[in-house]
């Protein structure tokens, strides 16, 4: 299945092997993209810096209008043309995406750099056979004649899991299931043996037996070919265990970000771990009250001034209604944050519990804020963490 | 069941079976079934071939209990609730709300009762109309029934939007599509709840949404079945969602119901290989979450033609020559806790069951593989991911009988052990008699096959 041997000549650009070099695979530095409305400009995605190693799983996590679509969009280069501003560099095995002509950016599209879209449903054709949207780019990218890119065709659909590929290649998109239907689209994406592929919800909408399939075929494809992956998705859960570092996204900026490990045990953003308390566990007794996150993202035209998270935040203060935290390290330098009083073991380093506390969030904070407040910065003291009952012994809330 | 059925004859109203053990521990074990679905079947036709969306499906809910009925897209999870509020009539089977089977009535009459159960949709915003403002959706239910004045309609609106957390000031005049998915699931709550009904019927109603906006969703509709005392029926494919809000949860698959038990147990002590296998699939946010799960592998077979036997058989790691031949069905094997299963994954705690599988027996206990027990392949790792999570259920100690006496899989009439006479494992709540739970008619909750097989255990 390693076929990434004839890349074509007309493929003018050149590209490094993927042992060959070395630095990460990609690099996206201070990355804004805003959208012109009648309303005013939006600023969807507000300066974000990552890095994605070759072989690597970064995971974007947000909520829904957290800009990380958009994030991933502006790497792809997939954007309309028209009402983006765009500022910041995008640079993917040496090369500055950001500087390049539509044209160039086609040869990279499908043969170095591929999406999985969320709704496989408008993603595909509808009016094209499968076989079809497969072959097209091996033909496009790696001059395959037609025979050869049916034969690897039928390969790929078997790679990722579809029965008598043979037969279903000459399916249409409706006669799919949703979960076949990603793993057509999957297939579409690997066609080429691209370096790194860009996951965006791939398994939004569908079953949790089916995402736990599709995940698993894309971790085995990813390992099998030595593949960097961003997955961007909503769920914490679905990251976790597959992401290698994980990127916290909120209102178009990165709030948090670290090895996947260090997130969940050490977290500091406060945004991070309401969404972690926010999904429902299993092991939890069935009634238990979620902590859900009160409110909603904000208005990206007219963002709250300092912290953007503030409005939701149990645990706000002055401080961070007035001036904006910058994105610090923390402990180890790969470890990145923007909050002010950031969780120390679980508990906020704020000095006095906020009055404008609402919600479920407020009962639990009750027990940290009892104590009397440590100043500010100084590692609180071992304390109920701030879970939904306190006793979860999942969610990581041993000291590292 | 027999007296139902003779009672139901003639007039729309019938009276509900005794409570029986499939109800158990729900929150007030003795609280008033308000609706029964009675081995109720669902095809459609799509020319000459049949499609058995639903065939034959059982339970029970009771006054102030959250039911929840899980399983995989197309397993007919969403068709079972469409069938409960009659808008998509049952083929055959029955629907008992109160004191009235909904499939007798009358349209005229149909509509009346409707008013008492209300549905809400999966993606709420195609559920609303876009052309009409959020206030005028939600009082629509009062507007048809003429309830009220129109000053008292505007009040309750208010009040009703602002029970479901969205600002009637601002939000009234507004049109759905100026609002996110969450909040127009609020607004299809707010107009659910409108004409005060007893049972919600909540149909995928937080898997268009983020968890984060979930949360919100699950919680709210935890906080307004408290206020208004609803019962409800939550359909979802996410078992953890449907474990957190629901007092007993149901298991589909391919149109039949698997397994029936409380959220707690089954999440414990999962019989069947499929609830497992649910269980496996959902993402653990934590890193240091080690799951060997096998992600079920193959699809959904077609509900035109399902297998036969057992219809999980075809995709489940531990089938044996005796599932692709008879069907398994419904039965006890804890009190409230049944399972359709030759060899399920656990096996009664008080003995009922009287089927004692090598298999599962072996693989639930986390043993190693004990060749001669197993009747055929058990797949290599021994241990399934959940059964190694059940302290208490399936390691303490075994009854005086053990696993070793290779009594054949003959699980369709199997005499009832008696009850061992060792302590009742830990964990659940003490097993009443083994009898106990025999005896109390297990069909008006356990019929997945119950109409068929008369070889039901009696005693």
């Amino acid at each position: 299945m390693n076929r990434r041997s004839p890349k074509s000549a007309s493929t003018s650009l050149d590209f490094p092997d993927a042992g060959g070099s070395s630095g990460p695979l990609l690099v996206v530095e201070d990355l804004h993209t805003a959208f012109r409305t009648t309303r005013g400009t939006v600023r969807a995605v507000d300066g974000v810096s990552l890095s994605v190693d070759r072989g690597k799983t970064l995971g974007i996590v947000g909520e829904s209008g957290s800009g990380k679509t958009v994030l991933s969009r502006s790497i792809m280069g997939l954007l309309p043309p028209r009402d983006v501003i765009t500022s910041g560099t995008v640079h993917f095995a040496g090369h500055e995406l950001t500087a390049m002509a539509p044209q160039q950016l086609r040869q990279i599209w499908g043969a170095e750099l591929s999406m999985i879209f969320q709704d496989p449903m408008t993603a595909l054709n509808p009016v094209k056979r499968i076989g079809k949207q497969i072959t097209e780019s091996l033909r496009l990218h790696v001059d395959m004649d037609r025979k050869e890119a049916v034969a690897t065709a039928i390969e790929l659909l078997r790679s990722v899991g579809i029965p008598s590929p043979e037969e279903r290649i000459r399916w249409y998109p409706f006669q799919l299931s949703g979960g076949m239907r990603q793993r057509v689209m999957i297939a579409i994406a690997l066609a080429c043996a691209p370096r790194l592929v860009m996951a965006d919800e791939p398994t939004t909408g569908l079953d949790v037996t089916v995402q736990a399939q599709i995940l698993d075929l894309l971790g085995d494809l990813q390992r099998e070919r030595h593949m960097a992956v961003i997955l961007v998705t909503h769920d914490l859960g679905v990251v976790a265990n597959r992401a290698d570092d994980i990127v916290v996204m909120y209102a178009g900026r990165i709030v948090e970000q670290a090895p996947t490990r260090t997130l969940f045990h050490d977290t500091h953003m406060p945004y991070t771990r309401a969404l972690m308390d926010s999904i429902p566990r299993l092991a939890d007794p069935s009634g238990v009250r979620l902590n859900a996150i009160a409110g909603r993202p904000p208005d990206l035209i007219h963002p709250p001034t300092g912290c953007r998270f503030a409005p939701r935040c149990p645990y706000v203060q002055d401080k961070c209604r007035e001036s904006d935290p910058p994105l610090r390290t923390a402990g180890s330098p790969d470890h990145l944050f923007a909050c002010w009083f950031p969780l120390v073991n679980g508990v906020s380093t704020a000095p006095v519990a906020s009055p404008t506390l609402r919600g479920p969030v407020a009962t639990a904070m009750a027990s940290v804020a009892a104590p009397p407040a440590p100043a500010p910065g100084t590692p609180a003291p071992p304390a109920p963490p701030v879970d939904r009952d306190g006793t979860d012994p999942a969610t990581g809330e041993q000291p590292s | 069941m027999t007296d139902t059925t003779t009672a139901s004859a003639g007039s729309g109203s019938v009276s509900i079976p005794t409570p029986d053990s499939g109800g158990a521990e729900a929150p007030g074990p003795d609280a008033e079934i308000v609706l029964t679905a009675d081995r109720l079947v669902v095809e459609f036709r799509s020319g000459r071939q049949t499609v058995q969306a639903v065939s034959g499906v059982s339970f029970t809910v009771r006054n102030g209990e959250t039911l929840g009925l899980v399983g995989e897209s197309g397993c007919g999870k969403s068709t079972t609730g469409r069938a409960l509020v009659q808008v998509q009539p049952p083929t055959s089977g029955r629907v008992i709300y109160k004191d009235q089977d909904l499939t007798t009535l009358n349209p005229r009459q149909l509509r009346r009762v409707r008013t008492k159960i209300q549905m809400i949709f999966q993606d709420p915003i195609s559920s609303l109309n876009p052309r009409r403002r959020v206030r005028d959706i939600v009082a629509e239910p009062l507007n048809i029934w003429g309830r009220g004045t129109k000053k008292e309609r505007a009040e309750k609106v208010r009040e009703m939007l602002v029970a479901v957390g969205i600002d009637p000031d601002t939000a009234g005049d507004r049109r759905p599509q100026e609002f996110s998915g969450g909040q127009c699931q609020r607004i299809s709550i707010a107009r659910a709840l409108m004409a005060e009904p007893d049972l919600l019927i909540c149909d995928e109603p937080v898997s268009a949404l983020d968890v984060s906006v979930q949360a919100q969703i699950l919680n709210l509709l935890a906080d307004l079945k408290e206020r208004f005392g609803l019962t409800m029926v939550f359909i979802a494919h996410d078992l953890a969602v449907v474990k957190n809000v629901s007092d007993r949860v149901a298991v589909m698959y391919l149109g039949k119901l698997v397994e029936i038990a409380q959220s707690d147990e089954l999440y414990r002590a999962a019989a069947h290989p499929y609830t497992e296998a649910l269980l496996a699939s959902i993402p653990e946010p934590d890193p240091d979450h080690t799951s060997d799960h096998k992600a079920l592998t193959g699809e959904l077979p077609s509900p035109l033609n399902p297998p036969s036997g057992c219809r999980f058989r075809t995709r489940c790691p531990y089938a044996q020559d005796l599932c692709a031949e008879q069907e398994p069905p419904l039965r006890d094997i804890a009190p409230g806790h049944q399972v359709a299963c030759h060899f399920p994954l656990i096996e009664g705690e008080s003995g009922t069951g009287g089927t004692v599988s090598p298999v599962a027996l072996t693989a639930a206990a986390g043993l190693p593989a004990s060749s001669s027990q197993r009747p055929t392949a058990v797949p290599p790792n021994p241990g399934p991911p959940r059964a190694t999570t059940l302290p208490g259920v399936v390691t303490p100690p075994r009854p005086p009988t053990p696993p070793a006496p290779p009594i054949p899989p003959a699980p369709v009439a199997p005499a009832p052990l008696p009850p061992p006479s060792t302590a009742p494992s830990s964990g659940a709540a003490p097993a009443p008699p083994a009898d106990d739970a025999v005896t109390s008619d297990p069909e008006a909750d356990a019929g997945g096959s119950g109409g068929r097989k008369k070889k039901r255990k009696k005693q």
